[in-house]
Formats: C-alpha cells, sequence, structure tokens
C-alpha cells in the first residue's frame, strides 16, 4: 500500500510503530496517523467485545496553575470546575462570549490551583492563544501548553482493566469513572484516567514521550492472549458515533453552541461569569432554534458528514457525523435541525448525492454498553 | 497478482469478457483503498451504459466511490446476493462480480493484469 508523504507533518512518539504494525496512514490535523491497521470494522468490533489499544498523543495538554487557576478555568470553561474534587475530570467547553465551542475538552483537577485540559490536537495553539488571552485579568494564573511532554494511550473495552491490571500496581477498581490517579505502568510513571471516547470502560495514560513505546509494546503484550489490538483513527470515529459523542470541526465549532449541540449538562449553571453565559441562560429559558439530534437512515443508503437535510418541504440543516456503523450496523448519524423537526419519531430526508432519502429522529446514544 | 483472463480500467474496475457477455467488478487494490465495504448500489437489469458511465457507488465505513462501466452495452444481471454481503467485496475481489453485461462496444483500450500492476505500484 501507498504512504502518503510524513515529512511536514507532525509525528507522536508510537510513529515509528504504527508504520511497522503495517498501519495505513492519514493526515489528521496537522499529524501523520494511523486510521486504520487491520480494518475498520474488526478493529471496532475489537472494543466493543474485548479491547483496543490507541495512540492519541496527538491531543494537547495546557496545564493552568496559581492561586488564581480555578478563577482562570472557571471563566474559560462552561462546566463547573469548583465540583471536582483532585484526581476528578469532567467534560467541558472551551466556550466563545456567544455560548459556541473553541474547543471542546476534558478538564482534570491536578491539584487545588492546578488544572490540566486534554484538548482536540487541532485546536492546541488556537486554545492556548485563546487561554493565555483571557488569564491576562488574573493576578495569579499561568497557562503552560504542555503537550510535548505528554503522550496517551487509550486502552478500550471490556477487558481493558484487566490487561492494563497486570502491568501496574495501582488498585485500577478504585478508580471510579471520570477520575485519575498517579502511578506506574509498565515501570513507567503514569497518570491513569477512567476515561475514554468509545462508549467502552477503559483507561487513558498519560506518559513520558520517551517511554511510550515502551508501554505501548508492554501492553499489547499483555493484552496479546485477551485480543488486544491496535486501533487506528477510523474506528476511533465510529466507536464514538455510537456513543453519540460529539467531534470538534464536525458536530460542533465556534458556530455551534452548547445548548445547541445538546449539552447543557456540561453547564455549570450555578456558576456566574464564563464566556458565554449570558447567551447560554437566553437560549435555556428561550429555547434553542436548532438542535444537534441522532437519527437513522430508513431508506437503504449511508448520510454523510454535509449531505444537505430537508423537513418539511425546505432546506433545514446538514448532516454533522454519518455512516454505517460495525456494531449498531445501521446507517446513523448526527445533524442539527430545527427544534419543530427535532422530536423523537419524526421523519425527514437527506439528500444523498442527488437522491432524497428517509430518515428517522431517533434517541442518542446509538450504543450504551451494558453495565 | 491480478487474473490475467480479464482486462482492467484505471478507475480499478476489473471486465470479464467472454463473447458478448461482460463481467464487471472491482480491482483488490481498489478495495483495499475503500476499507471494509458495507453498502453497494447497483443498476437496473435493462439499464444501457455508455463506457465510463457512473452505474452505482459502492460504500465503506469511510468513503463512497462511483462505480464506472468498463465498456458500453445493456445490463443483462446484477448480483443481488453482493448487496446482501457487500463484505465479500473485501474478501474476495476477483470473484465478486456485480453486474453482467451484453458488450456493444468500448473493449478496446482497457488495461491487461500486467498494466494495471504497473498502475497500481
Amino acid at each position: 500500500m501507498s504512504q502518503p508523504p510524513s515529512g511536514s507533518l507532525k509525528k507522536t512518539p508510537l510513529n515509528a510503530r504504527h508504520r511497522s504494525l503495517g498501519a495505513r496512514m492519514v493526515e489528521f490535523g496537522g499529524w501523520d496517523m494511523p486510521v486504520e491497521y487491520s480494518g475498520i470494522v474488526f478493529e471496532h468490533m475489537a472494543v466493543r467485545t474485548r479491547a483496543g489499544l490507541f495512540d492519541v498523543s496527538h491531543m494537547g495538554q495546557i496545564e493552568i496553575a496559581g492561586h488564581d487557576a480555578l478563577a482562570a478555568v472557571q471563566r474559560v470553561a462552561c462546566n463547573d470546575a469548583g465540583r471536582l474534587a483532585i484526581g476528578q475530570a469532567q467534560y467541558s467547553g472551551l466556550t466563545t462570549p456567544d455560548g459556541t465551542f473553541v474547543d471542546d475538552v476534558l478538564t482534570y483537577r491536578l491539584a487545588d490551583d492546578h488544572f490540566m485540559f486534554v484538548v482536540n490536537a487541532s485546536n492546541i495553539v488556537k486554545d492556548y492563544t485563546w487561554i493565555a488571552k483571557n488569564l491576562e485579568g488574573f493576578e495569579d494564573a499561568a497557562a503552560v501548553n504542555a503537550s510535548s511532554r505528554y503522550a496517551l494511550l487509550a486502552i478500550q473495552g471490556p477487558a481493558a482493566r484487566d490487561v492494563l491490571q497486570a502491568l501496574t500496581g495501582v488498585p485500577l477498581g478504585a478508580i471510579k469513572y471520570y477520575w485519575f490517579t498517579t502511578g506506574e505502568v509498565a515501570n513507567v510513571r503514569a497518570t491513569i484516567s477512567r476515561t475514554g471516547y468509545t462508549g467502552e470502560d477503559g483507561f487513558e495514560v498519560f506518559v513520558p514521550p520517551a517511554s511510550a513505546e515502551r508501554v505501548w509494546d508492554a501492553i499489547l503484550h499483555a493484552g496479546k492472549s485477551a485480543g488486544v489490538v491496535p486501533v487506528g483513527l477510523g474506528a476511533r470515529d465510529t466507536l464514538r458515533l455510537e456513543a453519540a459523542m460529539r467531534l470538534y470541526g464536525s458536530d460542533i465549532d465556534e458556530t455551534t453552541t452548547v445548548l445547541e449541540a445538546d449539552l447543557g449538562w456540561i453547564v455549570g449553571w450555578k456558576k456566574d461569569g464564563f464566556n458565554g453565559a449570558d447567551v447560554l441562560r437566553r437560549q435555556k429559558q428561550d429555547g434553542v432554534a436548532r438542535k444537534l439530534v441522532g437519527f437513522e437512515v430508513l431508506d437503504r443508503a449511508i448520510a454523510r458528514h454535509g449531505y444537505d437535510v430537508y423537513a418539511g418541504g425546505a432546506r433545514a440543516g446538514v448532516v454533522t457525523s454519518g455512516t454505517q456503523t460495525p456494531h449498531v450496523k445501521k446507517a446513523i448519524g448526527m445533524a442539527y435541525l430545527p427544534v419543530e423537526h427535532a422530536a423523537e419519531g419524526t421523519q425527514f430526508e437527506i439528500d444523498v448525492r442527488g437522491r432524497r432519502v428517509r430518515a428517522q429522529v431517533v434517541p442518542m446514544p446509538f450504543y450504551k454498553r451494558a453495565r | 497478482m491480478y487474473p490475467s483472463d480479464r482486462k482492467y480500467t484505471k478507475d480499478h474496475e476489473w471486465v470479464k469478457i467472454d463473447g458478448a457477455e461482460a463481467r464487471v467488478g472491482i480491482t483488490d487494490y481498489a478495495q483495499k483503498q475503500l476499507g471494509d465495504v458495507v453498502y453497494l448500489e447497483l443498476p437496473d437489469i435493462g439499464r444501457t451504459l455508455i463506457k465510463g458511465e457512473s452505474f452505482g457507488t459502492v460504500e465503506s465505513v469511510k468513503a463512497v466511490s462511483d462505480l464506472y462501466s468498463p465498456v458500453a452495452g445493456e445490463v443483462t444481471e446484477v448480483n443481488r446476493g453482493l448487496t446482501e454481503r457487500p463484505d465479500t467485496v473485501n474478501s474476495d475481489p476477483h470473484g465478486s462480480w456485480m453486474i453482467v453485461m451484453k458488450v456493444t462496444g468500448g473493449a478496446d483500450d482497457l488495461l491487461d493484469a500486467e498494466e494495471y500492476a504497473e498502475l497500481t505500484k
């Protein structure tokens, strides 16, 4: 298979591993990343039934520290970071004054006055610049782009905990969902977080870049008998879609508000003064004009990102994510629809390359693991 | 690696011509580029195609690709079994015919196996 030239692209510390595993490499947000190793369907099903290992070292880390760190985080991110204990994480948004997304992030509380945002790879510079600008009004809060200090590996799936447990003395069962701790994995200093982007139980492991290959190899070796396989960005996308997790740049961006994206649960309504608070409060009170919904295609067709949506005879929106996914085995997706057409069960049409096909609003997520 | 009993197009279809009858599918190279095939849209029997005309689409999890007729002719058979099991295109691309055509022309200037292998090197 031919590989794209990777000269100008950024590489994670695991780039040589991906190439020696025969991954098909693509450009993603300026990075040379594996899209698939053995095939999207196989990798997707491995995560649903066993476990998969992902290199997500392209994601960024921005740390905020100082006496005013909490106040600064409360300003730039819409969720209520004051509710985080040390060792706890939450999904949040970096919001504009319009209540739209600069980025969607995970906020980690590392200490009383020390936080870390894990941000999307393509937004690292934009986020850092935005945060630094917002910190100007605070006396004692500094932001550091710490992205180059971390490699990030994700092990996800029902077997993830047992496989990782063999490599660490940290009792993984004691880490609750959306909590993290520090320890060692394969004798490497690590932050172990019970988070992920797949809809499965699993962990994300932050390690020093120089040790990334050692941890990667150790997890694949320890997981061999359990059927753990490396998983690329292709299956990462279908897994997150089944779990209805938003993708920045497709489902959310600087033109979509947090409430339009139906993510009201990540807004700290009890706190004041965060970017976009006024707009979001008004939208909460008055309602939004359009809303991100999940849909299923009823006719035989696959709806994809960018396809036009029609409701009540008029063009009404656009598909933000969509494909036929391997576990659900249906053509599913997300789209922005006017609220009057956004109720579950409502039928609408999608223009699939010139052909109008029927689709129906369905509840999200499309997949929910058995607990 | 490409069977020599048939011809190929630059758009990565294969065509196996037997008298006036042509079977059409996509190549191993094409299925590898697409990844897991999950959906096939094929024409109705009786449709007349000119050489190079799109006769359907093949979709993988992450991409859509048009299918182009390697020759001119009329569609006489459609492999409905394949639309039910589109992943067969991945496991057996050169055995997975999509349509049969009654050829009326355009069978010249196709690539032979060696030329196609060279193209996709």
